[in-house]
């Protein structure tokens, strides 16, 4: 790695002590000799192993659960079901007023995606809880899937989760958030040229070496402590608070170092459940999901559909963008919501287009709800957009990146949402990658400055 | 059918923090009898090392070196409040509250100081080694040890301070989307050159130059190790990833890493990472959030290095050798 200081070494500071300084890690030797505890280092005495009882359906109503088999299995100590969650509905934005309640902690009545938890088996060894989960009958009654977002949106189509009413969030704003900026169809109008394309992307898994899991320990007191990977320690807790109607006082939550999180750990999925079975027990609690679950149980980043119509001009200014983006939510809202949302801020990149308008969606079908990832809202958009810029500089037989220094962001210039543009610094990021890459550009582009227009 | 080289460019930017959601930070600081300093928080670090640039903000604030500090962190029971470690924001939020914290603290050290020099608080100055010194008489000087001895032994005084972070939530308008997504912005430019076999579609990323600009390289030794695994990711993403390989449909999902693609260490590109720092104006000592705006530059830049290598656009993700390969197909057809 190089640092450039050349850059914006005037409105810099470069003579501190600590800041700055390549100081080595104090936990990597730690990590490095595999001394560094995690949460499954613990191991308490009488500990309990949870295994939950999963869908085998995309969707299907819940006729009748018959655990009777299964609690008759050696070392099952506790068997539970929607109805011993005290809050079993819920979501978790709703910390931030992002509502409905659209998820059961246990499935109640009706499954929305294969996988999805129904019946918790608690049991004195991993085996004997695996085994006697085997035995827990569920009677389905299968019902029409939906699993491609343009199939949930048109009429008619299966309805995935009766909290919502239809498959997409209702936003304040309707069915999508909105920018709106200029007039993009004046835009169009006066384009030399309009292109149109669509972008898409599959589920990602966040693939983090240590899985997804929590140990819970009763203290005695009335008072649990959870051992936990959780990225969100309070988030966690407050969450936990209100699926369990405990007083916050009553939780404890324990974090350390996360064996990778990249945004797969802030879904509260592990943790309610873990100490409802503590509660209920009085034992120690551990539910850690195996490899399979989380690949295939824990949320992946979301599927996203975008589409970007764009109008530009001979000499490469891009005057009108044109930005709909569908956030394959899965069965469920968990983070997807704010995702779309974010998405909403974040085209039509960095660039400075006159005319602007977004829609993006947060749409609802029956697979594994997928939720944050490193890059939330933005990876797959800034895919599409940037492929985007490479096709409309062919287009109009332009160098790629001369193409981008027109149109690039500086200082002062208005965003699509309303913010002046305060610190860039895209163009000396480009010209600094033409030299590193030996991809020359016009003079004129090296000369520019993010400080203002015509510096 | 030939193996075919071509390269690609894509620019991007990337909020820090999520100002759309309202995300407050708290610390607090405390200096033990002998002048060590406790940084206590409730964020979580995930090995993205959290802990050790905490511990260099907080001492570069008082002015002691980094092995006198201590963090802990992510208990609920003694940390207060962090919204999370997500929307890269962990160094950015935790690092102003962690300023805020040692900033109230190291004006009581100095006020301790004082008094034990007999001059202004104000008067004073810490040498970066553990020592307080009269401005323009650095003979007169006191060790900080004997301070914390002094504030805690004789003079009743607690060195101590706190921390909160804030940046008031923003809510989209309704009709315009007028909003406030975040204060500040990293940025990157990404260069990635391939070859594509055309026989198999299979594609070999050679090199990926990344330029990120990142605010301030508070500890350049964990920026590389942030950006270079950033980039893996971003490339991993690209030719790689996904939990349905069919999506749609929802079959032949990965559930191990045998069947759950990623690049391994013979796949990995050769990597340049040059960083650039334009100090953010509410950013610690002028710092934005680079975790996750380092993994995405290098997925539109391989697809577009791919078009530049064999001529077809692949605009789903990931960048199979099958999609390719059916797309040569039809691009012979027409």
């Amino acid at each position: 790695m190089e640092l450039r200081k050349s850059y914006f070494s005037d409105v810099r500071k470069d003579d501190l002590n600590e800041i700055g300084q390549p100081r080595p890690r104090s936990d990597s030797p730690g990590h490095v000799t595999g001394k560094t505890a995690y949460f499954a280092d613990r191991n308490f005495p009488g500990m309990l192993h949870l295994k939950m009882v999963r869908s085998p359906h995309h969707h299907a109503r819940i006729r009748s659960i018959d655990t009777s088999e299964a609690e008759k299995h050696p070392g099952v100590v506790k068997i539970l079901t929607a109805r011993d969650v005290p809050h079993n509905v819920y979501t978790i934005l709703i910390l931030i007023q992002i509502g409905p309640e659209d998820e059961a902690v246990l499935a109640d009545g009706k499954v929305r995606w294969k996988g999805e938890a129904v019946v918790a088996v608690l049991a004195e060894t991993e085996r004997a809880a695996q085994e006697a989960a085997a035995k827990v009958k569920v009677d389905y009654e299968v019902l029409p899937a939906v699993f491609d977002m343009e199939e949930a949106l048109k009429p008619g189509a299966p309805l995935v989760n009766e909290y919502h009413g239809q498959n997409y969030y209702l936003y304040d704003s309707g069915e999508c958030r909105k920018v709106r900026f200029g007039d993009v169809e004046a835009g169009f109008a006066e384009a030399d040229y309009v292109l149109e394309q669509s972008y898409q992307s599959s589920p990602i898994e966040h693939a983090p070496t240590e899985t997804t899991g929590c140990i819970v320990a009763p203290e005695g007191n009335d008072r649990f402590t959870c051992y936990t990977n959780t990225q969100a320690m309070f988030f966690t807790l407050d969450n936990t608070s209100i699926i369990l109607q405990m007083p916050g006082s009553k939780l404890h939550f324990v974090g350390g170092t996360v064996g990778g999180g990249f945004g797969g750990k802030v879904d509260v999925i592990v943790e309610p459940i873990a100490i409802l079975g503590a509660k209920l027990t009085g034992r120690p609690v551990c539910f850690t999901y195996s490899r399979e679950e989380e690949m295939q149980i824990s949320s992946p980043r979301a599927a996203e559909k975008v589409v970007i119509k764009d109008g530009v001009m001979k000499d490469g200014r891009i005057v009108a963008r044109k930005v709909t983006g569908y956030t394959d939510a899965g069965a469920y809202s968990r983070h997807s919501p704010y995702g779309a949302q974010k998405g909403a801020g974040h085209y039509p990149g960095p660039y400075t287009i006159p005319n602007v308008w977004i829609d993006t969606y947060c749409v609802y079908t029956n697979r594994t709800p997928s939720s944050a990832m490193r890059g939330f809202g933005v990876t797959i958009g800034d895919f599409a957009l940037e492929v985007q810029m490479d096709k409309l500089a062919r287009l109009i037989g332009m160098d790629p990146l001369e193409f981008r220094f027109i149109n690039a962001y500086r200082d002062g210039d208005m965003k699509a949402h309303r913010q002046p543009t305060e610190g860039a610094a895209l163009i000396e990021c480009m010209q600094e990658a033409s030299r590193a890459a030996n991809w020359p550009v016009a003079e004129k582009y090296m000369a520019m400055s993010s400080y203002a227009k015509g510096a | 059918m030939a193996i075919r080289r071509g390269r690609g460019v894509a620019a991007i930017n990337y909020p820090t923090g999520m100002n759309l959601g309202g995300d407050p930070t708290q610390a607090l600081v405390h200096s033990t009898p002998t002048g060590n300093f406790m940084v206590t928080l409730s964020s979580v670090d995930l090995g993205q090392g959290m802990k050790q640039i905490m511990a260099q903000i907080c001492a570069e604030t008082i002015g002691v070196p980094t092995d006198r500090v201590v963090v802990d962190t992510a208990d609920t029971d003694t940390g207060p409040h962090c919204m999370g470690t997500f929307a890269s924001r962990g160094t950015h939020r935790a690092g102003n509250a962690v300023i805020q914290a040692a900033r109230e603290a190291r004006q009581v050290m100095l006020e301790v100081a004082a008094e034990e020099l007999e001059v202004n608080a104000s008067d004073l100055e810490t040498d970066g080694q553990g020592n307080i010194l009269v401005k323009g008489a650095p003979q007169k000087s006191i060790s900080i040890f004997d301070v914390a001895l002094s504030a805690h032994f004789k003079r009743g005084r607690s060195i101590s301070g706190r921390g909160m972070f804030l940046i008031p939530r923003s809510y989209p308008e309704k009709e315009t989307g007028a909003m406030k997504p975040s204060t500040c912005y990293a940025h990157a430019c990404t260069v990635a050159e391939v070859e594509v076999d055309d026989e198999t579609g299979e594609v070999t990323v050679l090199t990926v130059k990344n330029v990120f600009e990142i605010g301030r390289a508070l500890n350049p030794k964990m920026v590389e190790q942030q950006l270079v695994g950033g980039s893996w990711m971003g490339i991993s993403h690209a030719l790689y990833e996904t939990t349905e390989p069919y999506y749609p449909n929802r079959d032949h999902g990965g559930t191990d890493f045998n069947q759950y693609l990623m690049p391994g260490p013979g796949d990995l590109a050769e990597t340049e990472i040059i960083v650039l720092e334009r100090p953010s104006a509410d950013g610690p000592y002028g710092a934005k959030g680079p975790g996750e705006m380092c993994a995405n530059p290098q997925i539109p830049a391989v697809a577009n290095a791919v078009f530049d290598a064999v001529g077809v656009r692949i605009d789903t993700l990931p960048i199979t050798p099958e999609r390719i390969l059916r797309a040569l197909k039809a691009q012979a057809t027409t």
